[in-house]
């Protein structure tokens, strides 16, 4: 505050050596006659130098280098912000707007948005952060973004597994647009299933959510808004191509139907049919991929009458070959001529989603959300097959008001839940029908200064979990000028689905042993967590410009976890807790812009995570204690037809991981018990023509850095010691990619 | 027949004009500059008794309320308001409640939005 005083007294002084900015408003005609607008009001974005328009619409404002958008506003016309470099005449015509009380300022917001008033812990990623590195799908979306860690699942699929606070993304909730996603069949492969430009944006909160989304949450939440008809631009088409042989289109087309009904189209496909093997092991770096994505979706809004709506359809058809190079699906499936693999899913999705805002009462309103999907994956894994299909109805009633007044706010609503799986593992059947129904009570509270909290209850009755309550509960404090201190605290519950979970164990010779207790879920009992932490985050403001600094804690606790013991090369034995288990995350973050339009983000991460396995208390495998992240971005200020250069430049360092052992193996086939830390960098240019048309080019992995034997006994593939499950770092080298985004 | 109903009716409805509405929504202007009058202003409003929501829009000074009119009037909003140091049309704050606001949301000065600055 005092260097904001201090900063407003220097300011005339400044100024008065400075050049003038002189011009003239005028009022837009057919003729483009000068009919000057008296009183329009000329400031400079962000500042405190504004003047107004005399009588023939002349105006002279100070011209300082410290400002470069000139905002010009006048009741009843639509506002301009004009971007200026130098001192020069401006003439200028305000456009009348249709509605006669707005004026909109508008206010470049940041990419990445954390909270300082919600009581819990969420990261906002909007679109313009999505853009800096051209993901293909969600899977890649979070590249840029420190509080979710990325790491690589298996050898053969390369499909990217998300962790938050230590644990693996079937711990996290991710849900589209609030009705559940990835889960089920779909969790290892469902993030790769939502194609990057259908993303509007994410949100992440870490630590318990709420207890509006369900009970199933343990370590965090990831919601991902999609891109709605009404706001998307009417045509969007994307291409990508990568030099690993991915294909990529997707097109958006929206259209207006009426002032109430909207409607868009949006389809993504992408390929891949190089065979790649840079490492020479005989298998493909990357699986030959195909996949086709339509989404249908409907929007209603009348807001008069206070009715909000959305209508998805969405169909999609994924096949992946994967294996040796040699291999043939048609002649050699299930031979020993060569290893190989396939997955094939064809997944439909139907959502409704209407809500309901009082038109008198601006704090009460319904929201009701149902979906449906029929997910069917048919595959083999070498040997070992694997299908699954599984039917999902989800419903979720939510009704919002006050009690006395809006400081006092509360949630309330009823659950319904259907998922029935039917399964086939190599010639063993699993079938399974899960029904729940729950109702929530949420109650959060702010006294509109330094306190606010949430918490929440539910009650929920499953056919295999029981009946439960769930608590959650949020609270914030702001102890002084942007800073703002959190805690969370929550218990979540989940029927672990062992199989689809962990279907990169069936790529190796290890045998699967269930070693359960008769439970209600494959012999198992239900998995089930306590979460709690604490996080602070301070704003701050170094050489005018804006930065942040959090440090959190979280600390999850299993009181029943379904542990995967693959600690023998030989196999995988899946088992109740047995012990403790628990994972401990502390993450501190730096954010600042550090020269003008230059954003710098970095963060160091520690991870103590560890589980009772048959050998004893053991670190988790494959996951780095330490990581750092340090993320860069400049753009150029965007001209006044929009062009501009964006850069950005990201590096993941890990410190060394703990490997599953492998010391029973034959000498050559041993791995040690750690693999060394590595960094890893990527970075992207993009170049802005117009509103219209940008083109981008980008690397991966920048540095080659690769993996030596991501395939142990690749040599021989049906003996004793084949295993893919081994994979702590990129296997394919440097990547580069290209692409064009073209919007009208 | 006809006449006596719509006789019935505008009574019916004059009768209902005159009650006392449990969600009753006003708005009105309430002189301030900034994010931090913003919170003071609707930290006022929903301090009195019977006001359920206050939003105050920075660029038109439009305080927007749904009250419920058998527990408070304007009048009673106002007093609250003007004691929290800010101005309305009919109620002016005391010099001392003026005083005690922040430095920079001295809107009887400059009355230009500057939340951006702080």
């Amino acid at each position: 505050m005092k260097q904001i005083l201090i900063i407003f007294f220097w300011l005339p002084m400044l100024l008065t050596a400075q050049d003038k900015i002189e011009g003239m408003v005028m009022e837009a005609n057919a003729e483009n006659k000068h009919i000057g607008l008296a009183g329009a009001n000329v400031y400079w974005l962000n500042s405190q130098i504004g003047t107004i328009t005399k009588e023939n619409g002349t105006f002279s404002i100070p011209y300082s280098k410290d400002y470069n958008k000139l905002v010009i506003s006048f009741v009843g016309f639509k506002t301009d912000t004009l971007t200026i470099n130098e001192p020069k005449m401006v003439h200028h015509w305000l456009v009348p707007s249709n509605q006669l009380d707005e004026v909109v300022v508008e206010k470049e917001r940041d990419a990445v948005q954390k909270t300082f008033f919600s009581t819990q812990n969420v990261v906002t990623v909007n679109s313009a952060e999505l853009l800096k590195a051209a993901c293909c799908n969600l899977s890649e979306s979070f590249e840029t973004n420190p509080a979710i860690d990325v790491n690589f699942n298996d050898a053969l699929t390369g499909t990217k597994q998300i962790q938050m606070l230590g644990l693996t993304s079937p711990y996290l909730l991710i849900t589209q647009e609030n009705i559940p996603m990835v889960r089920g069949a779909s969790q290892t492969y469902g993030l790769t299933f939502t194609p990057g430009t259908w993303v509007e944006s994410i949100q992440i909160t870490k630590g318990a959510g709420s207890v509006v989304n369900g009970y199933e949450s343990i370590s965090g939440q990831i919601n991902t808004e999609l891109q709605k008809p009404l706001t998307d631009t009417p045509v969007f088409v994307n291409g990508y191509a990568n030099l690993n042989g991915r294909l990529e289109l997707n097109t958006h087309l929206n259209t207006k139907l009426s002032d109430k009904w909207s409607t868009g189209l949006y389809l993504h496909g992408n390929r891949r049919d190089v065979e790649v093997d840079n490492n020479d092991d005989g298998f493909l770096d990357n699986p030959l991929a195909n996949q086709i994505n339509i989404m249908s979706r409907w929007q209603y809004q009348n807001a008069e009458k206070g009715w909000v709506s959305f209508f998805n359809l969405r169909y999609l058809n994924d096949e992946k070959q994967i294996g040796q190079t040699d291999f043939k699906p048609d002649t050699d499936r299930f031979t020993t001529n060569a290893w190989g693999s396939e997955i094939d899913t064809q997944r439909f999705d139907g959502s409704v989603k209407l809500g309901y805002v009082f038109p008198e009462l601006p704090y009460q309103s319904f929201g009701f959300q149902t979906s449906y999907s029929s997910h069917k994956q048919d595959s083999y894994y070498g040997f070992n097959i694997y299908n699954i299909d599984h039917e999902s109805i989800y419903t979720n009633l939510i009704f919002n008001s006050i009690i006395g007044n809006t400081k006092s706010k509360f949630k309330t609503g009823l659950t319904f839940a259907y998922d029935g799986y039917n399964e086939l593992v190599n010639s063993q059947e699993f079938n399974r029908t899960d029904t729940s129904a729950g109702a929530f009570f949420e109650y959060s509270y702010t006294n509109l200064e330094k306190l606010s909290f949430t918490a929440g209850l539910r009650l929920d009755t499953h056919n295999r979990l029981g009946t439960f309550f769930t608590p959650r509960f949020h609270i914030r404090y702001t102890p002084w000028e942007k800073g703002s201190l959190r805690g969370s605290f929550g218990i979540g519950r989940r029927a672990a689905n062992i199989f689809a979970e962990n279907q990169r164990l069936f790529a190796s010779s290890r045998t699967l042993q269930l070693q359960g207790n008769g439970g209600e879920i494959y012999g198992f009992d239900p998995e089930k967590a306590v979460n709690y932490g604490i996080s602070f985050i301070q704003g701050f403001s170094l050489f005018e410009r804006p930065g942040n600094f959090s440090v959190d804690f979280y600390r999850t606790d299993f009181d029943n976890q379904i542990v995967v013991d693959w600690e023998n090369p030989d196999q995988v034995v899946f088992s109740n807790l047995d012990g403790k288990s628990y994972a401990n995350s502390l993450q501190a973050e730096l954010n600042h812009e550090v020269l003008p339009n230059v954003e710098l983000r970095t963060a160091y991460k520690f991870y103590d995570v560890k589980t009772d396995y048959q050998t004893g208390l053991l670190q988790k495998p494959l996951q780095a204690r330490h990581r750092y992240f340090a993320n860069v971005g400049y753009n150029t200020t965007p001209t006044e037809n929009g062009s501009q250069w964006r850069f950005d430049y990201t590096l993941h360092a890990l410190g060394e991981q703990r490997l599953p052992n492998t010391s029973s193996n034959p000498v050559n086939f041993q791995l040690g018990d750690f693999a060394e830390g590595y960094s890893l960098m990527n970075a992207q240019v993009t170049k802005v023509f117009s509103k219209k048309f940008e083109v981008y080019v980008g690397g991966e992995n920048l540095t080659d850095f690769r993996q030596d034997n991501p395939v142990l006994g690749s040599n021989d593939p049906f003996g004793t010691n084949f295993d893919t499950t081994i994979v702590y770092a990129p296997i394919f080298g440097r990547m580069v990619y290209a692409g064009f985004r073209f919007k009208s | 027949m006809k006449n006596s109903v719509l006789i019935a009716i505008c009574l019916l409805v004059s009768t209902i004009g005159f009650a006392q509405e449990k969600n009753k929504k006003m708005a009105f202007e309430v002189d301030g500059k900034c994010e931090m009058c913003k919170m003071r202003i609707e930290k006022a409003a929903l301090g009195v008794p019977g006001v359920k929501y206050a939003l105050w829009d920075i660029p038109s000074h439009q305080l927007s309320l749904v009250v419920d009119e058998r527990k408070t009037d304007p009048m009673k909003i106002k007093t609250a308001l003007v004691a929290a140091g800010h101005d309305t049309k009919e109620l002016k704050a005391t010099q001392e409640a003026y005083d005690d606001i922040h430095p920079c949301c001295k809107y009887r000065e400059d009355n230009t939005d500057d939340s951006e600055k702080h």
